[in-house]
């Protein structure tokens, strides 16, 4: 609390961001949450941002009605406040760039944060994810693979996990030759095994070949790699770099793997660009979104100038292609991009996805996070700025992930168990630093940090809220026949993701929700049945039984899903308790309070619809003017007019 | 001869628009494009059998004479129950309206459209005005134009009006009748706003040909905004760019975005959208009277006017309500569909007149209803069926320019309406809207570039699979269905019950 030297401004405007209201309120500073509680208002909306969110504060130049602030968050949430007195102002910006910047991990929202569990309930979340049990599922070990423990004590690589699955034919000192040839020590080992071709998808780092260099014990592990596939006499080595990344890699005594060397292995570039590429296109994409009155030219121009779908693309291609290695041709395949643990997360992860339904469950995705970005040591702390922030370290390769991961649910609408609004939570929280999931770098980090002791998982919070999350038309049965997905990746499939992008910018999404509203049909369904069965129940009784019926007791109203708290109509609603950033109660539009039909219920009113917020356009003199109007447009919150 | 295409399609010939062959030693190909965008292949052995269907085929699409065209050949193998010719008739929306205001009338002055070629022979004016001064109106403006009642808003009795350009010339020409007859419409001491769907730089163009725009001196009572509506030409050129795009399947991410760009069909989806809003904005917001016009007042101005319909008036979301409404603002109001509907997007040559204007007033719906899906009783499927009959189709409805001209081609009574066909409950199913529930709201879209999507239903029809979102769409109304299922039977059992309690009560307490 020591850095908090202004907790409460009022009359503080807000202003939105594509339009010209405004609304009044008052802002409050806690050691964890900003708040802008509106005033004057039968629905007083509230906004809660939690300061790990905030990436960037920024105080504009003053103007005649006060000082304006900007604060962009991570989770893509623009705010923009004017106070009216420039000191509060100044307080609370260097309030928020100490507050926004932890210096130890001891003052991450985790530790603080309590959930009123007690310590057991906090070791069954811990819990609920076994990737021992996973690899299990898999069929690992096998009589080709088996655990290894040469890295019990983090000492070949402490990136990586304690336990690793390597074939058995890898004696340890080839592991650990390997590892020495090895970027980070990362050396060849098993994250996904497909059992029905007995194919492996491995990952690793970059070999450090230099211009020549050559290591045996590598080229043996991956020649145990290759001889456990009795399938294939070849094995594929994915390096998801563009091939000139990789040549100039050489220059610094590392490279990629040379055929000649190998035996039997097929050589493949798959060209994903780095972090920093992605980070700038992500900038720019953003930049252009936030821009008002975009119009359409500017916004199709600005999509493809960011790149971003053509990156989001170039994962997707990659994970086609190994999913067609492993399960077409039954080859093995290792992954690896420099050190293995950004692209190649993104590659393993998103093809062991397209070829096992498991992982397109809710609970068989934490899973695969859990072992392809957590366990396997995606750098989330310095990649998500958690801490100490290094601004060159910072890229959306995980967000890429999850949005790869979207685009395949608008493709196969049937196949995953989950909607996007349990990927949109995911990323919320990647960034909230309220549970400990994806805190620090490593394992290891995480170990010493002792977060499985001194805070939450999110998975157990997620799966306390799971019917928010499930995907109403989501079809076993699609799995059955769909066991590998083979997604089209002709262009017009990527699309721009606006509930991840905008989703705070509540007048851009439609007003009513195919997805909520069948959830809730669906919810209903599944209490009506047990009503019919009920009333049979009574029914039958009734023949029999004498004693004079109770009158009737009406089913009990449900409650699920409940109303959403976010600014998209449809997604899901987040207890305040927990998750405090989420914010705003709907503002319903006006026609909605004039006239809406009493039967209309809650999920099926028009939300948020008025004409001005839409701005189509802006009214730019007043009727009494006595210019000629050249091009004029209106915006008739603001116009008046003068008769 | 309709041609078995594809195993399960018949296709009409008049659906065709373009036929080319070549040979591979004796095998021919012959490649059809179709006006609902399709591009089928035939392969035919034999050079000659092939060069003779190619010809007859490219006969048959381009026949000169309407009534040569296939409605006239067309027999139902359904029942005309209610035959949709009669059911939109200018005296049954009157009857609506005189029941809200009596301000109107309806007037007979085009009976046999020698006064407005392109307008049907009765129309809604005001009452104060009689025929005299409408025939002097329509003289002073474009195609003989007069401004007529397109919307009246119930909720304030504010009203939408459309014309033609005045024909002000480069002399600034004015007229006291067209002056009176819009101001008439105005209740006394309040503005309206007059929606000129061209850009000012367009209009002031116009002038050199006749044409021009309302000036301020002589409408003060009327304030006038421009907004950029394109020209039938350039509309055209948007959408064979765009099909060209949607039908290469070799594009990467950026010439896919470069190329949709560059067609700008999306831009004139935000366009239309937006000036609809604004005319919307202008009567239900502000309560202020609105006339919209763009240069013939059968294109632009048709968009705007039903667009801004279906924003404020929940009956034109129904399904009869939109029919009437095509009826009303576009068949009726003269949007010359023969003329802009003959080849849709793979034209040899350049028809000048060509030009997609409906299909964007279509998409533009589709927009709404992607942002609405539960304020609508039809679907997608309904509007893609529009857009196919538009362009060729077995019945009448979508025949001829105007009123006038289908009145001589005696379509009512040679062809069947469209309207007979659809409006069969086996038919209507399909068109069905599953999650619509009404609503008296007025529902505003967004405007915003990010919130309008391309239509894919339409545009990458043929070129996508569809079948996982068809089985996923089933599965949701299978949901909504099986709901409606349990209600009725939660329903049924607690009357049984309740029956049952009545029947005993008297035994237990005698």
């Amino acid at each position: 609390m020591e850095h908090i030297r202004t907790p409460k401004v009022e009359q503080v405007k807000l202003l939105d961001r594509f339009s010209n209201k405004s609304v009044t309120g008052t802002l409050h500073l806690t050691a964890t949450h900003l708040i802008f509680v509106e005033s004057n208002s039968t629905s007083a909306q509230e906004i809660w941002i939690l300061h790990h969110h905030i990436a960037s504060v920024e105080k504009l130049s003053l103007t005649t009605s006060g000082c304006p602030l900007l604060i962009q968050c991570r989770n893509f949430r623009v705010v923009h406040f004017v106070i009216p007195r420039e000191r509060d102002c100044h307080d609370i910006y260097s309030s928020l760039l100490r507050l926004l910047r932890p210096v130890s991990y001891d003052e991450l929202y985790a530790f603080s944060y309590n959930p009123k569990q007690n310590d057991q309930q906090r070791e069954e979340g811990w819990q609920l994810i076994d990737l021992a049990a996973e690899f299990e599922r898999m069929g690992v070990p096998c009589d080709q693979w088996q655990l290894t423990d040469v890295n019990r004590e983090y000492k070949v690589c402490e990136t990586y996990p304690r336990d690793l699955y390597v074939p058995i034919t890898a004696s340890k000192p080839i592991i650990v030759g390997s590892s020495k040839f090895r970027s980070k020590g990362r050396f060849p080992v098993l994250t996904y095994f497909y059992q029905e071709k007995k194919a492996a998808v491995c990952r690793c780092s970059q070999p450090l070949s230099g211009f020549s260099a050559r290591c045996l014990e590598d080229e043996h592990m991956l020649q145990a790699i290759s001889k456990s596939n009795h399938n294939s006499r070849y094995i594929y080595v994915m390096d998801t770099r563009p091939k000139l990344n990789a040549l100039a890699n050489r220059a610094a005594g590392k490279g990629y793997e040379n055929e000649d060397n190998y035996s039997n292995i097929r050589f493949q570039f798959v060209g994903i660009e780095n972090i920093h590429v992605m980070r700038g296109s992500l900038q720019k994409l953003l930049e252009v979104m936030g821009t008002r009155s975009l119009s359409m030219t500017d916004y199709l121009v600005g999509l493809e100038n960011s790149g971003w779908l053509r990156h989001i693309k170039a994962i997707m291609d990659a994970a086609i292609f190994l999913a067609r290695a492993v399960t077409v041709e039954g080859a093995s395949v290792l992954v690896h991009c420099s050190d293995g643990w950004d692209r190649t997360a993104q590659v393993c992860a998103l093809g062991s996805l397209l070829m096992d339904p498991y992982y397109r469950t809710i609970k068989g995705f934490m899973v695969l996070i859990e072992k392809d970005w957590i366990s396997f040591g995606h750098k989330f702390a310095d990649r998500c700025d958690q801490l100490d922030p290094d601004p060159k370290e910072v890229s959306p390769i995980f967000t890429q992930f999850l949005e790869c991961v979207w685009q395949l649910t608008e493709q196969f609408p049937q196949a995953f168990e989950f909607s996007e609004w349990f990927l949109i939570q995911i990323h919320e929280h990647v960034h909230s630093c309220q549970f400990g999931n994806f805190l620090g770098n490593s394992q290891r980090q995480r170990e010493d940090l002792q977060l499985k002791e001194r805070t939450y998982s999110l998975w157990a919070h997620l799966l306390s809220e799971k019917q928010n999350y499930l995907n109403p038309v989501y079809s076993p049965s699609f799995a059955e026949s769909h066991p590998v997905l083979e997604p089209s990746t002709q262009a017009y499939h990527f699309k721009f993701w606006r509930n991840m992008y905008h989703q705070y910018d509540r007048s851009m999404h439609p007003r009513q929700s195919i997805l909520k509203h069948v959830l809730t049909l669906k919810e209903s369904n599944r209490e009506l049945e047990g009503t019919v069965q009920a009333l049979k129940t009574k029914l039958q009784k009734f023949g029999v039984s004498t004693s004079p019926l109770k009158p009737q007791t009406p089913p009990r109203e449900r409650s699920l899903p409940p109303r959403p708290q976010s600014l998209i109509l449809g997604a899901p609603l987040l207890s305040r308790k927990e998750v405090q950033q989420e914010e705003d109660e709907e503002v319903i539009g006006e026609e909605a309070r004039e006239d809406a039909p009493a039967s209309t219920g809650g999920e099926r009113t028009v939300e948020g619809n008025s004409a001005t917020e839409n701005g189509y356009g802006e009214l730019k003199e007043s009727f009494g003017s006595k210019n000629e109007p050249s091009v004029v447009t209106l915006e008739f919150g603001v116009a008046r007019m003068t008769c | 001869m309709a041609s078995a295409a594809d195993l399960h399609s018949e296709l009409f010939l008049n659906a065709l628009t373009q036929v080319s062959s070549r040979f591979i030693g004796s095998l021919g190909t012959i490649i059809v494009k179709c006006k609902d965008l399709r591009v089928i292949q035939l392969d035919i052995p034999g050079m000659e059998e092939c060069l003779n269907i190619a010809s007859s085929i490219e006969a048959l699409s381009t026949l000169d004479s309407v009534s040569l065209m296939y409605p006239f050949f067309y027999r139902p193998l359904f029942e005309v129950i209610e035959d949709g010719w009669q059911l939109f008739v200018p005296e049954e929306a009157f009857k609506d309206l005189e029941s809200m205001t009596d301000e109107w009338r309806l007037s007979e002055v085009n009976k046999d459209f020698s006064v407005c070629p392109s307008y049907p022979s009765l129309l809604t004016v005001p009452k104060d005005i009689d025929d005299e001064s409408l025939c002097k109106a329509a003289s002073f403006r474009h195609g003989g134009r007069f401004p007529v009642l397109s919307y009246y808003h119930k909720k304030n009795g504010m009203v939408m009006m459309r014309a033609a350009q005045p024909l002000t010339g480069t002399n600034g020409r004015r007229c006291k009748e067209d002056e009176k007859l819009i101001n008439a419409t105005l209740c006394a001491g309040k503005r309206g706003y007059i929606i000129d769907t061209r850009t000012i730089a367009v209009a002031q163009q116009a002038k050199a040909r006749g044409g021009g725009f309302e000036q301020e001196a002589n409408y003060p009572q009327w304030r006038r905004i421009h907004k950029a509506i394109e020209r039938s030409n350039v509309l055209q050129e948007s959408l064979i760019k765009l099909v060209e795009a949607c039908n290469d399947q070799s594009h990467s991410m950026d010439r896919w975005l470069s190329k949709l760009e560059a067609s700008n069909w999306q831009s004139h989806v935000k366009e239309i959208l937006t000036t609809a809003c604004l005319a919307a904005q202008c009567i239900d917001r502000e309560g202020a009277s609105v006339l919209v016009h763009g240069t013939e007042g059968t294109d632009s101005t048709l968009q705007v006017t039903s667009l801004a319909q279906i924003i404020l008036d929940p009956a034109c979301r129904t399904i009869r309500g939109f029919e009437a409404l095509i009826e009303r603002e576009w068949l009726q109001a003269g949007h010359p569909f023969q003329q802009r509907c003959a080849q849709s997007a793979y034209s040899n040559g350049k028809p000048r007149s060509e030009a997609p204007v409906f299909l964007l007033f279509l998409d533009c719906v589709w927009q709404i209803l992607r942002q609405f899906p539960c304020s609508f009783q039809f679907n997608e499927n309904f509007l893609i069926m529009l857009f196919e009959h538009t362009y060729a189709s077995q019945f009448g409805t979508f025949l001829g320019n105007s009123v006038g001209e289908r009145v001589k081609l005696q379509l009512s009574q040679k062809t069947v309406s469209l309207w007979s066909w659809v409006n069969r409950p086996q038919e209507m199913e399909r068109f069905l809207n599953p999650l619509y529930e009404p609503n008296n709201l007025v529902i505003w879209p967004s405007v915003a570039p990010q919130s309008l999507l391309l239509w894919e239903g339409v545009f990458l029809r043929w070129n996508r699979s569809t079948k996982c979102l068809d089985e996923a769409y089933q599965e949701m109304v299978h949901i909504i269905e099986y709901n409606k299922e349990l209600q009725n039977k939660v329903n049924s059992l607690r009357r049984q019950l309740a029956q049952l309690e009545t029947e005993d009560n008297p035994l237990q307490t005698p």
